[in-house]
């Protein structure tokens, strides 16, 4: 049953006096802050920052397919414009989207936590993150790199001239940044909860959360290992891969990719966690099967590390590995399907409400399904002959990916905007926004899953004549998604001084970071809280919001 | 499951506030401080764990394809050195164990000691490890740099039952070498960070930072030494004594 909570009114909210954001001012203050959630407004900028600088790739080379010749730019460049797109957007933006920047500043409030088990390690992974972001706009500027985001060899380390080596290493530092974000939330989560937060009274947010987190500590690694050997065979021309010498590049494949599946996952279980929370918040119900939910993100974490060999099987794997590897695939379809189920029943008889952050969880719950069954079609190894290396391997990709994890992404930012900054997003812009990002987004990738269904490769700058209508509507498309993702941006920004003041908890959502002042103190709590209530219990927030008055301080 | 789940105590917060200068301000007490600690550095072996493990997988399915090149490489290897290296670095996790103890005891001037013994025979290991890789140099074992195949394809004089390989298999002697380098390696890449913590370690042990109770920064320190010690532990068997029983 959907618990019926009337929102406050927000005209006699007032911003508290004291908050993280004016406690300390001047470039230092934030540079060497050891708070999470000043460290999660750093992460914001820059991986907006390398979003866009990846979105302005994309765009060259849905520029580029406009037209059937190679006419706009050289094939070379071509190669390195979905290259750098590649490793910019995977790396640098859906890695460390929603863990280091909502995760960091939500996730220890959520625990009812002062800060992260390691404030120090966490700064410090936000300068790895730069320093890898640096040294991928170093690449980029001395020529760029041509391998595909997958850093294949032989081709990486014999036949390319480009700055292999310079992106490979911003690839492994950045990786760590990613290890240290995941070591701080596990130990977090453990050891930095609230007296009465039990495990089974946390957020879904924070349990997807943990269960990415445990990927990036257990997978990054032996991505860092991997590129080191890739370093070393390109400098000094050790044998590891070099078939020449005895090596197997099919090693590398499977290296690569026993990091690289589950960084998938990586990239999506925190987005799933957004979801989790917004959907409750708006239906005013408790997520539908909590424990399901729960146990489902770890599920799905222990799965990712036994499919990765599906991304080989057109490279010369075995067929008995190739099958059991298959049926592994299909098995991570039921994790993720448990969720959107309980997600679907969740909003069942809930008081749905619209506001931004639920336009974009419907957006989300909606495009990751179709990016999933499409993943069990290419799972199957029939289906994944004909398909793989195609336009449908991209198509399936970005809607898992663009139309699930930024979606969540967006979906996040709005619902917690108000936390993070005390004021409100304009809400009739910003379903507009909603609604220009889905279409654009449809319009964008739809067109190419029938590109790759009728045959069009991947990674070419050419195509037959025939393919160009559909391309067309795929680069008309990429445009309105681009104004989707502008006006974001510019509004949030425009709020940052002229956006409603939320007042603590606009949302009447349960969990601990509402029952906060927007925006919270740099400790967080005035006094450590208690918790004795269950996790989405809006009985209990409309009880207590009846007893109580808002004091804002 | 409450009481487990349970990890600050506002009572004991109140009690132990004011007077640690050791506790960090989000901790409500030091025995959580200590226990989010050492388990932050458990986990972070335990990424270590994975960031060998790429190169032992490698190893493994290398030796399985090319056995009689990894035989006749490790024969090429020093068992004397190797075996020194081993026996200095348990005698080192030896004097970092007695280093936490000396810790723990509260004792300063024996706490230096131990370290500095730690110390100095983590860099005999270095310097052991400079000798070999010097050797490999002048046999030109090197795969990429300075490489041959030749003394492979004759007969090894120290090992007369041993066919010469044939030229492809001779050839695979630069994967296991390749191996050997990497792993060793990064074996030795984490000495050197362990070497240079550890003269971090004795000077600020020399201040009396360690021996007043607060002594987790030396105890995770000893976890990291002990696991890179252990890291050898696996490489001396896998790289040196392959098929020794002659």
């Amino acid at each position: 049953m959907s618990t019926i909570v009337s929102l406050p009114d927000q005209t006699t909210a007032t911003l508290p006096k004291r908050s993280y954001l004016n406690d300390g001012y001047g470039l230092k203050s934030w540079l060497l802050t050891g708070d999470h959630k000043r460290i999660a407004i750093l992460y914001l900028i820059s991986i907006t920052f390398f979003f866009f600088i990846g979105a302005f790739f994309a765009g060259m080379v849905r520029l580029e397919l406009l037209t059937p010749p190679n006419d706009l730019m050289a094939a070379d460049t071509y190669n390195k414009m979905f290259t750098m797109h590649g490793i910019v957007m995977v790396f640098l933006f859906l890695v460390p989207s929603v863990p280091a920047t909502i995760g960091n500043f939500v996730l220890p409030i959520m625990v009812g936590a002062k800060d992260l088990a390691f404030p120090k390690i966490n700064l410090l992974s936000w300068y790895l993150y730069v320093a890898g972001g640096v040294m991928t706009l170093a690449a980029l500027i001395l020529g760029g790199v041509d391998t595909g985001w997958t850093f294949t060899t032989p081709l990486s380390t014999h036949y390319l001239n480009t700055h292999v080596i310079t992106a490979g290493l911003a690839v492994f530092v950045a990786g760590f940044s990613s290890i240290f974000t995941g070591l701080n939330f596990i130990v977090t989560v453990h050891r930095m909860r609230a007296p009465g937060m039990t495990w089974f009274r946390l957020p879904l947010f924070v349990w997807s959360h943990y269960a990415a987190s445990v990927l990036m500590v257990l997978g990054t690694p032996v991505l860092a290992i991997t590129l080191v050997l890739v370093v070393l065979e390109r400098l000094i021309g050790i044998g590891v891969f070099d078939p020449a010498k005895g090596g197997d590049p099919l090693l590398f494949q499977h290296l690569f990719w026993f990091y690289s599946h589950p960084a998938v996952y990586i990239m999506i279980l925190p987005g799933m966690g957004v979801i989790s929370e917004v959907i409750s918040t708006f239906s005013r119900k408790r997520v539908f099967g909590y424990t399901a939910v729960a146990f489902s993100s770890v599920a799905i974490a222990v799965f990712a590390f036994f499919v990765w060999a599906h991304h080989m099987f057109i490279m010369g794997i075995s067929n008995y590995s190739a099958l059991v590897f298959s049926l592994l695939t299909m098995l991570v379809a039921v994790p993720s399907a448990i969720k959107i189920f309980n997600w679907a029943f969740t909003l069942y008889k809930g008081s749905i409400t619209f506001e931004t952050p639920m336009l974009y969880a419907f957006g989300f719950m909606g495009l990751f399904t179709i990016g999933g069954l499409t993943g069990v079609f290419l799972g199957s190894m029939g289906m994944d002959i004909h398909l793989t290396e195609t336009y449908f391997i991209v198509a399936h990709f970005h809607f898992v990916m663009v139309g699930g994890m930024l979606m969540a992404f967006l979906s996040g930012i709005h619902f917690w905007w108000p936390k993070m900054t005390g004021r409100m997003y304009p809400e009739g812009l910003s379903k507009l926004a909603a609604l220009v990002t889905f279409i654009g987004f449809n319009l964008t990738f739809f067109p190419q899953f029938i590109l790759g269904y009728l045959g069009m490769p991947r990674r070419y700058a050419a195509y037959p004549p025939e393919f160009q209508v559909l391309n067309v509507l795929s680069t008309a498309g990429a445009t309105v998604l681009g104004v989707g993702y502008l006006l974001p941006m510019l509004y949030l920004t425009w709020s940052l001084k002229y956006g409603k003041i939320a007042g603590p908890n606009p949302w009447q959502a349960t969990g601990l970071e509402w029952q906060i002042q927007s925006p919270p103190l740099t400790t967080n709590f005035e006094e450590t809280p208690l918790v004795d209530y269950e996790a989405y219990d809006y009985e209990w927030l409309a009880n207590k919001t009846k007893h109580e008055v808002q004091t804002v301080g | 499951m409450d009481s487990q789940a349970i990890a600050t105590h506002p009572e004991q917060e109140q009690a132990e506030h004011e007077h640690s200068p050791y506790l960090r301000h989000h901790f409500a007490n030091l025995e959580q401080q200590k226990e989010t600690s050492t388990f932050g550095m458990w986990l972070f072996l335990l990424t270590e764990i994975m960031f060998f493990g790429g190169l032992f997988t490698a190893y493994l399915i290398y030796r399985n394809w090319y056995y009689p090149a990894f035989v006749a490489g490790s024969h090429q290897l020093s068992i004397g050195l190797g075996a020194f290296n081993t026996a200095v670095l348990i005698c080192s996790s030896f004097t970092m164990a007695m280093g936490v103890h000396a810790a723990e005891m509260r004792w300063r001037k024996p706490l230096v000691g131990w370290l500095l013994a730690t110390l100095f025979l983590g860099c005999v290991f270095l310097g052991v490890k400079a000798i070999e890789y010097h050797e490999k140099w002048e046999k030109h074992h090197v795969p990429g740099l300075n490489f041959s195949a030749e003394g492979f394809t004759k007969l090894d004089p120290h090992y007369p039952e041993d066919k010469p390989l044939p030229l492809d298999m001779a050839e695979k002697t630069q994967v296991y070498f390749s191996l050997y380098f990497a792993m060793t390696g990064m074996h030795a890449l984490h000495m050197v960070i362990g070497v240079s913590l550890l003269i971090i370690l004795v000077v600020r042990a020399w201040g009396g930072a360690y021996t007043q109770g607060h002594m987790t920064t030396v105890e995770n320190f000893g976890l990291y030494w002990h696991f890179v010690d252990i890291v050898w532990i696996f490489l001396f068997p896998l790289l040196y004594l392959i098929s020794r029983h002659q």
